[in-house]
């Protein structure tokens, strides 16, 4: 009787999480796309060496986020390390939570009236050593604000 | 009117940038490396929240702002560091984390002191 009260319990707490957490998730995905439209105008490149003479000035800007995986993918994770392979369930988050950290990095460089962002880099890190189980990380993009003296039209 | 820093904890006489030059601006000393560090545990609250939403996953917004506080913590550093040495600029700047000690990490930031004219 025990067991089977334990399981149900397992069950419905891994339905729960499945449930919210993708609701969550969907409704990120949304507002990240509608946000990223929203900064086309403003181009973040990973290129170093841009024309020097087009420059105007430049300021760091960057953009943070620290994120975690519900409960289901936690679980569906240590199914998978049983055979290896695409954990599929932590791709998504890592890519959302990185495009998350570069649209907050690209605010900061609105707010400064830069025309676009060079030589952009991640740095990914987890929080505490026991991060892999708690499962959460922190994701960073960081780069340059310029403003140009001969706009892109 | 030049782009001023972002937010009112940094010297706002202090250029800071991760190119290899200051845009607009003529690099004419270099005074090495600066860099600024700083080391910070996570809060029993915080960990308290960060736990239960670690149930249905998402943003877990204490320690965002924990990490976000230490890095400007740590940029802050490397500029008073670049100011002793007479700098006005910090180019070329990166970031690193690792994590040294249960649930701490070091967050540090560091780049090449430079004058500009």
């Amino acid at each position: 009787m025990e067991t089977v009260l334990q399981t149900f319990t397992f069950i419905l707490t891994i339905g729960i999480a499945y449930a919210l957490g993708t609701i969550i998730e969907q409704d990120h995905y949304v507002n990240i796309q509608k946000r990223e439209k929203d900064f086309l105008s403003l181009p973040a490149v990973s290129s170093k060496s841009i024309e020097q003479d087009n420059l105007l000035d430049g300021q760091l800007v960057y953009g943070s986020v620290v994120i975690s995986h519900d409960y289901f993918k936690r679980f569906l994770a240590s199914l998978r390390n049983l055979t290896g392979g695409r954990i599929t369930a932590y791709e998504s988050l890592l890519d959302r939570a990185r495009r998350e950290a570069i649209l907050r990095m690209k605010e900061q460089a609105r707010l400064l009236g830069a025309d676009m962002v060079v030589n952009m880099r991640f740095a990914t890190s987890s929080v505490g050593d026991e991060a892999w189980t708690l499962g959460c990380f922190e994701l960073l993009a960081y780069g340059t604000a310029v403003r140009l003296k001969i706009k892109p039209t | 009117m030049p782009i001023t820093n972002v937010g009112a904890w940094l010297d706002s006489r202090v250029d800071i940038t991760n190119i290899d030059s200051v845009p607009g601006k003529k690099i004419v000393a270099h005074y090495g490396l600066v860099q600024g560090s700083t080391v910070r545990a996570r809060h029993v609250g915080s960990d308290i929240a960060a736990g239960l939403k670690n149930m249905v996953g998402g943003e877990l917004k204490g320690y965002t702002k924990l990490l976000d506080d230490a890095r400007k913590e740590a940029l802050t550093r490397m500029v008073q560091q670049a100011q002793l040495l007479g700098a006005n600029a910090v180019i070329n700047v990166r970031f690193a984390t690792s994590a040294i000690a249960q649930g701490a990490a070091e967050l540090m930031a560091y780049g090449t002191a430079v004058r500009v004219e």
